[in-house]
């Protein structure tokens, strides 16, 4: 464990007019540790996620990020071409809806290798190789390599865009919903996937879900968001075993028992 | 002799903000201590606390009041007011647990399950699965369940997969709730052999045992909960 954080965030907040969509969230995130922020939907934790990936602009607070040359950066003083080239890069974004993060008409070995070319890789035969490598990582047969994510179910979408999104070695992932959507059986089977690439990797994510179930087997530490605002914090399984805040008891109570 | 962990007045109590803000107490004025090659045995009926304790240990409960002083990585940490991230490590490096049901993660194989906290320790994978295997071995899981997830797997057998990722790493305190809870006798005794040879390396333990056999084969003293029960004045 590096004893410098990867990201810090301070006092965050963004409002849409007099509405609230999240407001003074601190936290620090180390390399190689997994953050899920959960709480029901217009709880704020997917504005918060934009915030943070520079897709949305705070209205006040500010996130420092370690480059890999060990310097800070404040995320929002970056040029949008800075903050572009660092998404392209060093960093991943896995939306809920994986047409949102494919090019949906180009190949699947395409949208893997776009990534690699953007980090300036001009071999072909190496960024062919990437890519049928990329691709039986994410348990796609080599055979698909020149299909159309079109022609894809929803699980091998999502598992290709995890591909695309991790095939350039980013340090930070953010993940809003990964596994909404889709099957039980294929959720289970993208969860096992992305929590052992997180823990080969030594990646850093910021989860946003509303499963608990998903926060608990994914991540270590988490934050419940109401209102906009966080309302608990700490080690995963802390609190959801011992839930302190009122809103939190709620959300780990109505959890349907299998 | 080294003292790896000192419990000094921890209390602990539960309120439930959806009933009203009813406040449970659990324990008070929780206080003792640990010595590396000891085992404690926390007594008293259902109810008093004894989970809750170790649950507080491991930092899976939160503490109310008091210290939880731990050695770890070379100085003094209180776990009562650690950051999680500290208390992340000191889950890698210093205090291991053996909780009564194991959760399992789809897919995961039971032997990596149990070379799990190796890996996480830096170890090779192969040298932690040969670690497991001869663990999983000792305790009499048959060979063919191996490379099958525990998820389907009975009672017993979860448990002993549970018993060898407890005992696999070398913590230097480990916390064990009923281990032996759904054994059969025989791999009761291999369990008893197992807490003997942690002793003998100086592993400080602090378990929960409700099968009196096995207590007399382990405990070098017994820690009564019922005297911190909340509510109770403390003489």
């Amino acid at each position: 464990m590096t004893d410098e954080p990867l990201l810090r965030v301070s006092a965050l907040s963004k409002f849409y007019g007099s509405r609230v969509g999240c407001e003074n969230v601190t936290f620090d995130l180390w390399p190689g540790e997994v953050l899920a922020v959960v709480g029901e939907s217009g709880s704020g934790k997917t504005t918060l996620l934009n915030c943070l990936s520079t897709r949305l602009l705070p209205s006040s607070g500010t996130a420092s990020y370690r480059m890999r040359d060990g310097q800070w950066r404040e995320l929002y003083r970056m040029s949008e071409a800075e903050r572009r080239f660092l998404m392209r890069t060093d960093w991943g974004f896995v939306h809920q809806n994986p047409a949102d993060g494919l090019r949906m008409t180009v190949s699947a070995g395409a949208n893997v290798g776009e990534r690699l070319m953007a980090v300036g890789d001009r071999h072909y035969g190496r960024i062919r190789a990437t890519a049928v490598d990329w691709l039986s990582r994410v348990e796609i047969d080599e055979d698909r390599i020149d299909d159309e994510p079109r022609a894809f179910s929803g699980g091998m979408r999502q598992r290709l865009q995890i591909a695309r999104n991790l095939v350039t070695g980013p340090r930070l992932v953010f993940m809003d919903e990964p596994t909404g959507g889709l099957d039980v059986s294929v959720q289970a089977r993208l969860l096992d996937l992305l929590r052992g690439l997180v823990t080969d990797l030594g990646l850093a994510a910021i989860v946003v879900t509303h499963d608990l179930a998903v926060a608990r087997l994914l991540s270590q530490r988490m934050m419940v968001m109401k209102d906009g605002r966080v309302v608990e914090s700490g080690l995963t399984d802390r609190v959801l075993d011992d839930p302190r805040a009122p809103y939190t008891q709620l959300l780990v109570s109505s959890i349907l028992q299998v | 002799m080294a003292t790896p962990l000192v419990v000094s007045d921890v209390a602990k109590s539960f309120t439930m903000h959806l009933r009203d803000g009813v406040t449970l107490p659990v324990v008070t004025g929780v206080s003792f201590s640990i010595r590396a090659g000891e085992c404690a045995v926390l007594g008293g009926p259902s109810g008093a606390g004894k989970s809750s304790i170790l649950k507080m240990l491991y930092g899976n409960y939160a503490v109310d009041e008091g210290q939880i002083i731990v050695q770890h990585g070379g100085g003094l940490i209180d776990l009562a007011s650690a950051s999680p991230r500290t208390v992340l490590s000191v889950r890698r490096h210093t205090i291991g647990y053996v909780s009564q049901f194991l959760r399992t993660v789809p897919r995961v194989s039971a032997l990596d399950v149990v070379a799990e906290p190796l890996v996480e320790r830096g170890e090779d994978r192969e040298g932690a699965r040969e670690k497991a295997r001869s663990l999983l071995a000792q305790l009499n899981l048959p060979e063919k369940l191996w490379a099958l997830p525990p998820a389907t797997f009975s009672g017993g057998e979860q448990q002993r997969v549970n018993i060898a990722r407890g005992f696999i790493t070398e913590h230097p305190i480990l916390l064990l709730d009923e281990p032996t809870a759904s054994l059969d006798a025989k791999n009761r005794d291999v369990v008893v052999e197992l807490i003997a040879a942690k002793k003998a390396a100086g592993v400080a333990l602090l378990g929960i045992f409700h099968d009196l056999d096995v207590r007399e084969a382990v405990a070098d003293r017994v820690i009564d909960v019922s005297a911190f029960a909340a509510g109770k004045i403390a003489a």
